[in-house]
């Protein structure tokens, strides 16, 4: 019996060995550069994803997924490269100067006509950030009182669609380039709310907005298509094979459910809206 | 002698035929390489699909257009604006005596920041700080602090041109309205204005077509107008054909703007030769 | 005894460094004509533009109907409406019809009504022979047309002194008599005047005095047949032969 286990241990450490020599196997000669693994992600990259804008220290969700797809591949740390892209360069056709780019990309049909996504690595449920004042004034978590708060979203995100088919807000919403200019419009007061995905909503109350709160956050279901971040690549790149396999691996095996309880731990705690 | 101007006539309507059958053809000759050319360059259907759908710019056009009226409707309301402070400076600008010193100093420094900073950031700093000071609604609305940036820019252009009119108009002018006794105000209103208006008509006409392009800037801080809504819809499908369709519009708009400024400038230019 | 009307003390003025007045007096009695002659740059023109105010005097006084309008701080518009001046280059309104141009001081500066100052300025056009010419634009008038509407635009203003700034010096040959016509018109009226002048001929014919100026000074002053036929200072009498070569 207790040969049996150790056995079985064993042949799961040999089968998982034999798995990262195959994962290596698969992207040798695919990539950028010759044995190496180029990342890209945005810059400045964020909390709770990347810790002080540096991806290579792997602090930070996105950056510790982004290790551990890497060591699957069978890239050592220090054949990792790090570089960065913003979010128009990324999804414009044509070659890119990265393997793949994590930046909590949104998988949608349509980008996926034109760059490759990987199996996600994150479900993110969308969240609603208002300020203090807001809350005083009787805004709660449900869809009949997020109704009547005049809202502003980032432009760049899925969030408009959700917030057009789940709140349906009375007056229309006003729109920004990025989350800062999002939160400089709530201290203006010229809007109320504005919808994230959790982390992001999480990460600005806590750091950005000073009287910032989150309000109560959709269960990931609650649309049609939950968010789901990706990695991406260059349409019809030779990699998603095998960076898929990673993803599915790590997937599997609980890391990425640990990568996840460390770094978005904060996730829970916020309720959810009726 | 008469045979010989006739030959001298037609030369001439050779000549100018001969030019017309060169500039036609070369025209059709790069046309017809980028024609050809252009499609057989290997990114070519991958840049076609992303900037010129045919089935995303009909389908995305009409919300374009919807949203082109938000442009259209601050465009409208700065103009007065703008005019009427751009002849406010410009006129504090004119002031010569010592004791209008401090008025003068006042329209430079303006004219100074106001054109040195570029828009964007008076948007920001107007668009959001102003309201930040703590407005109540509607007063803090993007709308009217934007258009509050616009003008303020705006207007520091429009003054300069037009300070550039006033001082055209030869200082004889001005002597013949003070030698019949008119104030220094009605020599301004009545003599100097109304031709140095007349002058900075194509340099104005510019500034407008400028405008009308910068007012998209608004969208940075919150309107969905056009550029935005184009942006909105990239965003969802990925394409970048519906910023083609707002190109498309815009150049609608301001072409014909742009190519009325320059008949006024050329016709100005035959008059006072 | 005609009332002086004008009496310059002294008068001085520069440009930067450069003196161009050198301590003139000058006197004109009510209805006098008197004519400035001298080279270009003696100063003529300049005199002209201190009397109406369009250049502030450095030294010395100006005094018009016995009052010192000189004085700094002075406001120049009451005076200047008093005192009527043509310019060398006509300076019309050129966005203005004849008719505007005339009536726009007017209006302005006494807040004449409309239909009354219109049957005044109409008369001078026609007594100046411009009745057909009241609409139209100064590009569309000849350069002797023009110089009259400018004449007229200052006499609206019923001016107690005219200041003729060498009227007629940008005319072509055959434009000059029309104006000089208006002028000698303006004489038999009484009108009291100064003319800055290179018309020898009709200083000589209709001036009841005339000044030679030299370098910022009146050099000699008098009656035209005096100073034309037997003049005192050989400048004068240099300038003169130069001229009626």
């Amino acid at each position: 019996m207790r040969k049996a286990v150790l056995g079985a241990a064993l042949a799961g450490v040999v089968l998982a060995a034999s798995s990262n020599v195959y994962a290596a196997e698969c992207a040798a000669g695919k990539t950028m550069k010759d044995g190496v693994l180029t990342i890209a992600t945005g810059n400045p990259a964020y909390y709770p994803w990347v810790m002080d804008n540096d991806p290579s220290s792997g602090k930070g969700f996105e950056a510790a997924v982004a290790y551990a797809v890497a060591n699957k591949m069978g890239f050592e740390n220090d054949k990792v490269e790090w570089t960065s892209a913003s979010f128009d360069q990324s999804i414009q056709p044509g070659v890119k100067d990265f393997d793949f780019n994590l930046q909590q990309f949104s998988i949608t049909e349509e980008r996926e006509k034109v760059v490759d996504f990987s199996a996600p690595y994150y479900s993110a449920p969308m969240a609603v950030l208002v300020r203090k004042s807001s809350v005083d004034n009787g805004a709660t978590a449900t869809v009949d009182s997020l109704k009547e708060l005049k809202w502003g979203i980032d432009s760049n995100t899925t969030a408009l669609a959700m917030l057009q088919q789940t709140i349906k807000p009375s007056s229309d919403p006003l729109l920004y380039d990025d989350n800062v200019n999002v939160i400089e419009a709530m201290k203006a007061n010229q809007i109320d709310a504005g919808l994230f995905d959790l982390p992001t909503a999480l990460y600005l109350s806590a750091v950005v907005l000073e009287d910032g709160v989150v309000l109560g956050q959709f269960p990931a279901d609650r649309s049609d298509t939950p968010d789901q971040f990706g990695l991406l690549m260059e349409d019809g790149s030779a990699l998603k094979e095998c960076v898929d396999e990673a993803v599915l691996a790590i997937t599997e095996d609980g890391t990425l459910a640990k990568i996840e309880a460390q770094w978005l731990q904060e996730t829970t705690g916020v309720p959810l809206i009726k | 002698m008469i045979n010989r101007s006739a030959a001298r006539v037609a030369y001439k309507k050779k000549q100018k035929r001969k030019g017309a059958v060169v500039a036609a053809l070369s025209s059709f000759f790069v046309l017809a390489a980028l024609i050809i050319l252009v499609p057989q360059t290997p990114g070519w259907e991958k840049v076609q699909a992303s900037f010129f759908n045919g089935e995303i710019l009909v389908s995305t056009f009409p919300s374009l257009l919807k949203a082109f009226l938000l442009d259209v409707a601050i465009f409208l309301w700065s103009l007065p604006a703008i005019a009427l402070l751009g002849l406010l400076v410009a006129l504090a600008r004119d002031q010569k005596s010592p004791a209008m010193f401090p008025l003068r100093a006042l329209a430079i420094g303006y004219t100074d920041i106001f054109r040195g900073v570029p828009v964007i950031l008076t948007i920001f700093l107007i668009g959001f700080g102003i309201p930040g000071l703590g407005l109540p609604r509607p007063w803090n609305s993007p709308y009217i602090w934007g258009s509050v940036a616009l003008v303020l820019t705006y207007s520091a252009y429009v003054a300069e041109v037009l300070r550039s009119g006033i001082e055209s108009i030869h200082e004889s002018q001005r002597n013949a309205g003070k030698s019949l006794g008119l104030s220094q105000r009605d020599t301004m209103r009545y003599i100097v204005l109304p031709q140095a208006l007349r002058r900075v008509v194509p340099a104005n006409m510019n500034m407008l077509v400028a405008l009308q392009k910068d007012v998209a800037l608004l969208s940075f801080i919150g309107p969905v107008e056009i550029l935005r809504q184009a942006g909105v819809h990239k965003s969802l499908l990925a394409n970048f054909t519906p910023y083609v369709g707002a190109a498309i519009i815009f150049l609608a708009v301001t072409v014909p703007a742009t190519r009325y400024a320059d008949y006024l400038l050329a016709k100005q230019h035959r008059e006072r030769t | 005894m005609a009332l002086e009307r004008l009496k310059l003390k002294g008068v001085e003025k520069a440009f930067g460094d450069v003196p161009v007045l050198k301590g003139i007096d000058l006197s004109v009695k009510e209805g006098e004509m008197v004519c400035l002659i001298g080279s270009s740059g003696s100063g003529k023109s300049t005199l002209l533009r201190c009397i109406n105010l369009l250049e502030p005097i450095d030294n010395g006084q100006i005094f018009f109907n016995d009052v010192d309008i000189s004085e700094p701080g002075l406001d120049p518009q009451p005076v200047r409406q008093k005192i009527g001046m043509v310019f060398q280059s006509f300076n019309l309104f050129p966005h203005m019809s004849a008719l505007q141009n005339v009536m726009l001081a007017p209006r302005r500066v006494f807040k004449e009504p409309k239909e009354q100052l219109l049957e005044n300025v109409t008369a001078l056009f026609e007594k100046f022979g411009l009745a057909d010419r009241m609409h139209h634009y100064p590009d569309q008038l000849s350069g002797g047309q023009q110089q009259r509407v400018a004449i007229v635009r200052a006499l609206a203003m019923n001016p107690l002194i005219m200041l003729f700034d060498e009227v007629t010096s940008a005319l072509d040959p055959e434009l000059i008599e029309e104006v000089l016509d208006v002028l000698r018109q303006l004489r038999l009226q009484g009108m009291t005047m100064i003319l800055a002048t290179h018309e020898i001929g009709f200083a000589r014919e209709a001036a009841d005095t005339v000044c030679m100026l030299d370098d910022g000074k009146i050099i000699e002053k008098a009656s035209p047949d005096k100073l034309f036929t037997d003049p005192t200072e050989a400048r004068t009498r240099q300038f003169l032969s130069s001229v009626l070569k």
